[in-house]
Order: C-alpha cells, then sequence, then structure tokens
C-alpha cells in the first residue's frame, strides 16, 4: 500500500557490537542469543505481543508479558514453554537485562528493553500511543538506540481521538438501530473488537459477536478489562426483532460469508486506519469506514520516537523507506530492518496490522 | 458547509441507490434554501471555474503542513488524490465557524478568483484554519473544479420531486440552464425548482411536458402462428426496432424539449436535435428513436446507415460536446409517431392516421435531422420473417409491430392496442467466468455480478491467456446462484475488496444484442446486453471460445453470413 522507495537508498547495514542485528530468523540480540518476535522457529523468543504476525509457533521458549498468556496460550498452544513477566520487572539472560514496558496496541503488548554493556536498545514492537482503556497506555522507554514500527509511516494518517472515535460509532448505531436494521461492524478480533466494545455505549442495544471474537473477549474480561454483556449468534436470546437493533462484530473476514445471511438488510462498516483513505474505503464495499487503528499515527510516530531520546533509529515494517528519511533529514541516524511482520497482501494486511 | 461536507461523505460512502436518495432528500428538507440552492447546482454537475492555481495550492499546502516537497509527493502517491491529500496533511483547525455552505461559495470561494496574488496565501491559510477535515475535502474539490460525487443529475431531480411534492419531469425541465458555469443559484432559483406547478406550466401550449411512453412487448412465438395470433400481416406496421435512445421531441411555445424515456431531459445533450425541432411548428410532439446515422465509407449508397449503439454511448455522458464530436457522431431522430399536432393530443386517433399524419409532417419539414422510421411490407409473416433476418446485418434489434387501428397507451398497457417487439435471437459465446463480485440488496453476501473472458488464441497456441469482455449478472436461477457462489468461495485466488479473482473452471453461454469494435476494452469488443443463458457445466474451459469467434460475430465481418 504505502511502498514508496524516495531517492535515498536506506541502509540496512549493522555494525559489529550492535545490540540487535537482523537474521533470516528474525531480529536477533548476538550478546543474548535470542529473538525478538522471529518469524521463524528459533530457540528462545521474547514476544512483544499475540497478534499471529508477531507471536509464531515453534519456538523452544517464550518471554512475554503476562497479560499475554492467556491470548498466546489459545493461539499457539496450551503447552508452549513460556515464562511471563509483568511490566517494568527485568530478567537478566546471559548478561543481558531484559524488561518489558507497555506498547498500547493491544493487550499484553510489549516494548522489548534490552541493556548490556552500559548500552540501551528498545525494540517496540507494534504500538500506539493514545489511551484506549483496553490496555496498559504506552510509556516512552529511554534509550540509545529505539527500533520503530512504520505501518501508518506518512503524513496523511492521523487519527481521530478515541473521544471522537467512540462517538462516531454510537451515532451510526443509533441511527441504523432507529431504522431498525443491525449494524455490522467489521473489524480485528483480537484488540480492536474489545477496544469498540469498551467504548460504545452499551445502551443502544444488545451486541453480539462472531465466534472468533467472543474468546478474546474472555481473555480481555479475565484481565480486568470493563466489556459489556455480548450474544453469540447461537444464543437463545438471539432473535431476527433484537437483531433490528443490535450491533455486531466480526471479523473482515466474515465479510460476504453466509453467516452474515441472518442479519438481513443490515449497514455494514468496517473499522481500520487504512480507512483514512477515500479509495480504501470504496474498495472495501462497506457502508461506512471508521478511522481505527491499534498502530501509532504519524504524529505517535515522532512523538515516540522523539520520547525516547534515542540517536540511532531502525525502522521495520511499513513505510520504512518514508521514515528513514524523514528521521535523517531530522538529524537522526536511522535505517532500516528487514522483517517479516505483516507481509499478507494487501487487503488481509488490512485486517491483520490495523 | 457541515451539513453539505457530511453529505457528500453519505453519499461517497454508499453504493445503494435508496440510501442516496435518503439522504439527498434529508439533506434539502433541512438545509437553508440558499445551502440547498448550491448543493443542487454541485450535485447536479455545475462547476465554478478554477478558483485557485493547483500549482499555487500545493507549495502553500507543503509549507503549511511543515513538509518537504518529496513527502508531500509520497503522500499524493499513497492518496491519489490532491484534495484529499491537501485535506488530510493540514494541521487541524484552530477555529470554528458555522457558516452555510451558500456563505462559503460566495463570500469565499468565488472572490478567490479576483483576490490579488499577494493576498491569496494568507486569505486561503484563514480559511483553512476554520474547515474540519471533512470539510476540507469538499472544499478542496470545489475549489480545484473536481468536485464530483456518485449521484445523478437523474437522482437529483428525484430528490427534489419527493421534497417539492411534484412530478420529476417539471423538476427536470425547471433544471435546465441550471447548472451553467459561472452560475450563481439564490435562494429564489432553488424555490422555483420545488414550487407548485404554475399555471403556465400547467398549460397544455406552453408546458414542456412529454407524454408517457407507450412501450413494447416482447413476442416469441413461432412465425407459423403470427396468422394464428395476429392476423394478416395487413393489420399491423411493421417497423425496424432501432437499437437506439426511445426519445420524445415536443416543441411548444417556440421552445423544444427532448426527452428520454427514463424521464431524462437531454436537450442539451443532442443540439442538432434542438435546432431540428425549431422547424417544427407549435404543438408538436414526436415519438421515435435517436441514433447515430452516417454515411458507410466502404459503400456508394448515398443513404448512410445506423451506427452501432456503442457510437451513441461516446455522446452520451459527455458535458461538454465540442464540434469535432458532433461532426464525427451525427445524430438523426428516427419518428414513428406524432402524439401531438397543433396542440391537439393524437394519441386516442388509431396508429395509421397518427402515421400518415407524422409522414406527411416529415416530409413537409424535410430536414437532415429528422427521418421516418421506415414501414415494412411482406407477403405474409414468413416473408417479414425472412426480410427479419437482416437485422443484424443492418445494425437494427428485429421487428417492431403496431396494432394499425390501435390507439397510443400508457406504459407496458395493452388495453387500448399493443405494440410487439419481435427481436432476432442474441449473439452468444462460450465464456469463462474469471472474477465475481458480491451483488447488492438481495443478493449482498453473494457473488453474483461476473466477468468474462475469451482465450486471445487457439487452444493450440501454448501460452494463450483469457482476455476479459463483458461482465454479466443476470439469466440465473437463485438456485443456479447459489451453487455458482459456492464454487467462487472454493476456486478464489485473490480477493480485492468485494472482488475476487477465481481459477477459470465456470464456463457460461453468454447472450447479447450487439456487438462493436471498442478501444476502451482490453478485448476490443463491446457487446450489449450481455446476460448468461445457460450454464456450461458440460464444457471444459479449455473448450470456450476465442476472441477470434468473438470477433468474427462483429457487423461487415466475412464470416458472420449463416
Amino acid at each position: 500500500m504505502n511502498m514508496h522507495v524516495p531517492s535515498t537508498p536506506v541502509s540496512f547495514a549493522s555494525r559489529p557490537d550492535d545490540l540487535v542485528v537482523a537474521r533470516p530468523e528474525g531480529l536477533y540480540c548476538p550478546a543474548g542469543d535470542f529473538y525478538i518476535d522471529p518469524w521463524r522457529p528459533v530457540g528462545r523468543a521474547v514476544i512483544t505481543h499475540a497478534h499471529s504476525d508477531h507471536a509464531r509457533i515453534g519456538h523452544g521458549h517464550y518471554l512475554a508479558q503476562t497479560d499475554s498468556e492467556g491470548t498466546l496460550r489459545t493461539r499457539l498452544g496450551a503447552d508452549i514453554n513460556l515464562q511471563t513477566l509483568p511490566y517494568g520487572e527485568a530478567v537478566e539472560h546471559k548478561g543481558v537485562r531484559i524488561s518489558l514496558h507497555p506498547a498500547g496496541h493491544v493487550l499484553g503488548s510489549a516494548q522489548v528493553r534490552l541493556e548490556h554493556g552500559g548500552r540501551v536498545w528498545v525494540a517496540s514492537g507494534d504500538y500506539k500511543t493514545e489511551p484506549d482503556g483496553t490496555c496498559v497506555p504506552f510509556e516512552p522507554v529511554p534509550c540509545d538506540t529505539f527500533i520503530t514500527e512504520s505501518t501508518f509511516g506518512l503524513p496523511i494518517y492521523r487519527w481521530p481521538t478515541q473521544a471522537q472515535l467512540n462517538a462516531d460509532i454510537n451515532a451510526w448505531w443509533q441511527r441504523n438501530a432507529d431504522e431498525g436494521r443491525a449494524s455490522v461492524l467489521l473489524c480485528y478480533a483480537f484488540g480492536k473488537a474489545q477496544r469498540i466494545l469498551h467504548g460504545v455505549d452499551a445502551g443502544i442495544g444488545p451486541i453480539v459477536v462472531h465466534g472468533a471474537v467472543e474468546p478474546l473477549n474472555a481473555v480481555y474480561r479475565a484481565a480486568g478489562v470493563a466489556l459489556p454483556p455480548t450474544f453469540r449468534v447461537s444464543d437463545p436470546e438471539v432473535n431476527p426483532q433484537m437483531l433490528k437493533r443490535a450491533l455486531v462484530l466480526a471479523p473482515p473476514s466474515a465479510q460476504g460469508t453466509p453467516w452474515m445471511k441472518r442479519f438481513g438488510n443490515y449497514a455494514d462498516a468496517f473499522a481500520s486506519g487504512w480507512m483514512q483513505l477515500r479509495g480504501t474505503r470504496r474498495r472495501r464495499g462497506v457502508d461506512r469506514g471508521f478511522v481505527m487503528s491499534d498502530h501509532a499515527d504519524w504524529p505517535g510516530l515522532q512523538k515516540a520516537i522523539a520520547g525516547t531520546g534515542a540517536e540511532r533509529v531502525f525502522v521495520t515494517h511499513g513505510s520504512v523507506a518514508v521514515l528513514v528519511r524523514w528521521l535523517t533529514e531530522n538529524g537522526l541516524e536511522a535505517q532500516g530492518f528487514k522483517t517479516e511482520y505483516g507481509d499478507e497482501d494487501v487487503a488481509d494486511r488490512a485486517e491483520a496490522a490495523a | 458547509m457541515k451539513a453539505f461536507a457530511a453529505l457528500y461523505r453519505e453519499l461517497d460512502a454508499t453504493t445503494s441507490s435508496l440510501a442516496k436518495q435518503a439522504a439527498l432528500q434529508r439533506y434539502l428538507r433541512a438545509a437553508a434554501p440558499e445551502d440547498a440552492a448550491w448543493a443542487v447546482y454541485f450535485l447536479a454537475g455545475g462547476k465554478p471555474r478554477q478558483l485557485v492555481p493547483t500549482k499555487l495550492l500545493r507549495l502553500l499546502a507543503q509549507a503549511e503542513a511543515g513538509l518537504p516537497e518529496w513527502l508531500f509527493d509520497e503522500s499524493y502517491e499513497a492518496v491519489g488524490d490532491l484534495a484529499e491529500t491537501i485535506a488530510l496533511l493540514l494541521p487541524p483547525p484552530t477555529e470554528q465557524h458555522d457558516l452555510g455552505l451558500a456563505v462559503w461559495v460566495e463570500q469565499h470561494l468565488l472572490p478567490l478568483r479576483k483576490t490579488p496574488p499577494e493576498q491569496l496565501a494568507d486569505t486561503l491559510r484563514a480559511q483553512w484554519r476554520q474547515l474540519a477535515p471533512d470539510e476540507r475535502l469538499v472544499y478542496f474539490k470545489l475549489i480545484t473544479g473536481a468536485f464530483r460525487v456518485g449521484v445523478s443529475k437523474l437522482q437529483v431531480t428525484q430528490a427534489l420531486a419527493a421534497v417539492g411534492d411534484i412530478d420529476p419531469k417539471r423538476v427536470a425541465q425547471r433544471l435546465m440552464g441550471y447548472t451553467h458555469i459561472g452560475g450563481q443559484p439564490s435562494p429564489t432559483d432553488y424555490g422555483g425548482l420545488i414550487a407548485p406547478e404554475s399555471d403556465g406550466e400547467q398549460n397544455q401550449k406552453t408546458s414542456g411536458q412529454p407524454y408517457p411512453f407507450f412501450l413494447a412487448h416482447p413476442f416469441n412465438e413461432p412465425v407459423e402462428r403470427f396468422d394464428a395470433l395476429l392476423g394478416t400481416p395487413a393489420d399491423w406496421v411493421v417497423e425496424w426496432k432501432w437499437d437506439g435512445i426511445r426519445a420524445q421531441l415536443v416543441k411548444r411555445a417556440g421552445t423544444v424539449w427532448l426527452w428520454s424515456r427514463g424521464e431524462e431531459l437531454i436537450t442539451e445533450r443532442f443540439p442538432e436535435l434542438a435546432t431540428m425541432g425549431e422547424a417544427l411548428p407549435d404543438g408538436t410532439v414526436l415519438d421515435g428513436e435517436i441514433v447515430v446515422w452516417r454515411k458507410d465509407e466502404t459503400s456508394s449508397e448515398g443513404a448512410g446507415k445506423v451506427q452501432p449503439f456503442a457510437e451513441l454511448q461516446r455522446r452520451i455522458g459527455r458535458k461538454t460536446l465540442g464540434p469535432k464530436l458532433l461532426r464525427e457522431i451525427p445524430v438523426v431522430l428516427l419518428a414513428y409517431d406524432i402524439l401531438e399536432w397543433q396542440g391537439n393530443d393524437l394519441r386516442a386517433l388509431p396508429q395509421e392516421e397518427r402515421r400518415a399524419l407524422m409522414d406527411d409532417l416529415v416530409a413537409q419539414v424535410q430536414h437532415p435531422q429528422l427521418s421516418a422510421s421506415p414501414m415494412l411490407t411482406g407477403q405474409g409473416w414468413q416473408d417479414l420473417s425472412r426480410q427479419r433476418e437482416a437485422a443484424r446485418a443492418m445494425g437494427v434489434e428485429g421487428m417492431m409491430l403496431k396494432q394499425r387501428r390501435a390507439a397510443y397507451g400508457v406504459g407496458r398497457t395493452k388495453d387500448v392496442g399493443t405494440w410487439w417487439k419481435w427481436k432476432i435471437d442474441p449473439l452468444s459465446i462460450d465464456a469463462v467466468l474469471i472474477y465475481a463480485q458480491r451483488g447488492h440488496g438481495r443478493r449482498a453476501s453473494l457473488y453474483s455480478d461476473y466477468t468474462f473472458a475469451v482465450w486471445d488464441g487457439p487452444p493450440e497456441q501454448a501460452d494463450r491467456k483469457l482476455v476479459p469482455f463483458a461482465k454479466a449478472y443476470s439469466g440465473l436461477t437463485d438456485a443456479e446462484m447459489n451453487r455458482v457462489d459456492a464454487v467462487i468461495r472454493k476456486t478464489t485466488i485473490e480477493s480485492f475488496g468485494p472482488v475476487r479473482s477465481v481459477k477459470p473452471t465456470l464456463v457460461f453461454e453468454l447472450g447479447f444484442e450487439g456487438i462493436a469494435k471498442s478501444s476502451r476494452h482490453k478485448s476490443g469488443i463491446a457487446v450489449r446486453f450481455p446476460r448468461m443463458l445457460r450454464w456450461r457445466e458440460d464444457k471444459p474451459v479449455e473448450e470456450a471460445d476465442t476472441l477470434g469467434t468473438l470477433g468474427a460475430l462483429l457487423p461487415g465481418s466475412a464470416s458472420e453470413a449463416p
């Protein structure tokens, strides 16, 4: 989607004493002999969060934030060799001090802080700077070198506030309910669905969720996040009459499937950062697009990078070339890391990453 | 401005015409008349001249957003639309406003053209500080002259008619000239659009209203049964069934109105027919077909012949008709009925009497843009049926049969007489389904709209590919469609939003009414009214037709003769 490469080439070269380097398996810490969010099976992996492009199966040992345990075990298997760590606490491994810090992306998402030989590196994973009430808000972590994502690394991406977003969704739902039709909101099942549930005004009508969403609701509820009551379509309370006022949350893959037929003449909407652009909204073919992302927008990226005080910045997945050039022109030493996060095609990428 | 921006967003977001209609009516009912006046102007296609040079806008926006040129360009690349890019890049507004559309247009936008260049930057920046992102999009679309949104003039007409509780045809007449460039619609102008009909408008002698069109029914009986069902051909007026635009030409009180069957006023699209209409006496209404008529360069016959509908399409939808286009694509009205003469409604007269009157008139007027659709005669139905076989070569769809004693009815009625359309069998070809899109309404979650392709070479050609040439969405039963839907889901290669590309496994016999060369289509060929005749479950994709077999159906192609 935004794969435009500016004229200056991006450097991907590392230095001999770098604390993190790119390897075919993933981002690697040579001093501690472990990987961060590797995409091929490795011995030791530190996982920033439980989205499937960051948390993969087959690693020998997993280290992740305490709140992500439920999702990781559900998705990767109950028997994975998982060690958890609360935010801010540190463990030491082969002389590298590892701690996890809130990334504000989804429940249990973490930035990874590495300290070794007097140097501090922070790998952001995916992050969002505005608090949303469903996970611990992003905290800037001072460091020498910061590894940042760049999913929405163009200045056209600027998110509405969480309050505005909630108000827009409520107004849309209310109007559909008044007109007697279901409001089907397509959104990623992990993170975004719970954020919507947490933010909407449940007084407008009943809320029905797709089978892919409910297990994650349970994880969030167990972690103490307030979510309104939700129904599944198989519940006895669900009938055509109540569906006319209902908000229905479903993953994007449900669009156009027979599962949707039961909602009759429904209004549909899609929640994603990509909805910022008219072209993507129209290509999605839904009635309404809500600009909602669990990634940082352009101002968020700038604020986060500046907040670390880092002099050196590595940029991963997204608008790597753009952000590297921009940071270089603003006096930082910036270069790229090649990663395999979010490499699905554009449509699915919108589902997974946004 | 806020309400108009919200309307724009709503219209832009939905593909449902019902939802668009509801949004239009809601807006018009709530808007102040001065704002509605401008909204109708823009929505119906009116455009102010460009107000600010694009280059200056880009430079100013870049500076205001604090971005280097390359990053502005990167953003533009990602967005693909200048107005939208600027709307997204400007810093958030710092001031509030609650000014309506009319105030914005009249006091802020239109004066930009006369603002001295040295003041322009300050003026624009002051405006940008007040506008929310939604409003900015509309604002920049207006000042760059690129305002377009997916509603037709007809939909705007219908919304106005609903709001004013009047006949949409009346609104269409009142809208004539409303959107001319440099126009400044006032609340009074808007009030005039939706006001109850005046005495003058209700007066038949001065009104531009057409009569309801009389529509034909299909007649698909075997020719052997014609005598039993229809009697002798002598009881019928027989004509070619033209493939053009059905139209009524109304001439009253010195003014000409040209109406399409969809009750759209199309006078401005066919200026040569408007000129021709001026040659008719007041109180005349003709019914006929607009066709492109041109001398065939390959033949020496003087009369010329009707051109494929695709030619006419090149003129439909054009906002401006240059002299070149008018010269290249000349149209005529092939008249076949007269509904009013000397101010008298003739519809109750028998068909043959109306026809005789009309023939006299056409002969009298002697205008190159007006011909009478010829009447055909034959020794019985078999003979006519043989003549009908020439239809395809002539570029017509078949024949029309009109009862000589019949009056001119309303719509699809048969109570005062009947018009039959006796069409030739459609052309057909076996094609492969390669893309599928979800339908709308009842078919919203079904893949019901398909794109079809033919091979670009014969089976022995190893690297031949499938070339798309037509879209079709009708002709299947619900049960068939459900089965096709299931196959599409199983054979999907890629999804692009609502569209899927599928592995080629499904072959359908497609029928269509006409075929013509087209530079706008990848296949080089455009077909008219394509639909699925049947699902060829017996046929493997390798045996589907090729561009060669499709091309052989083109009129004038050597292999066309049976």
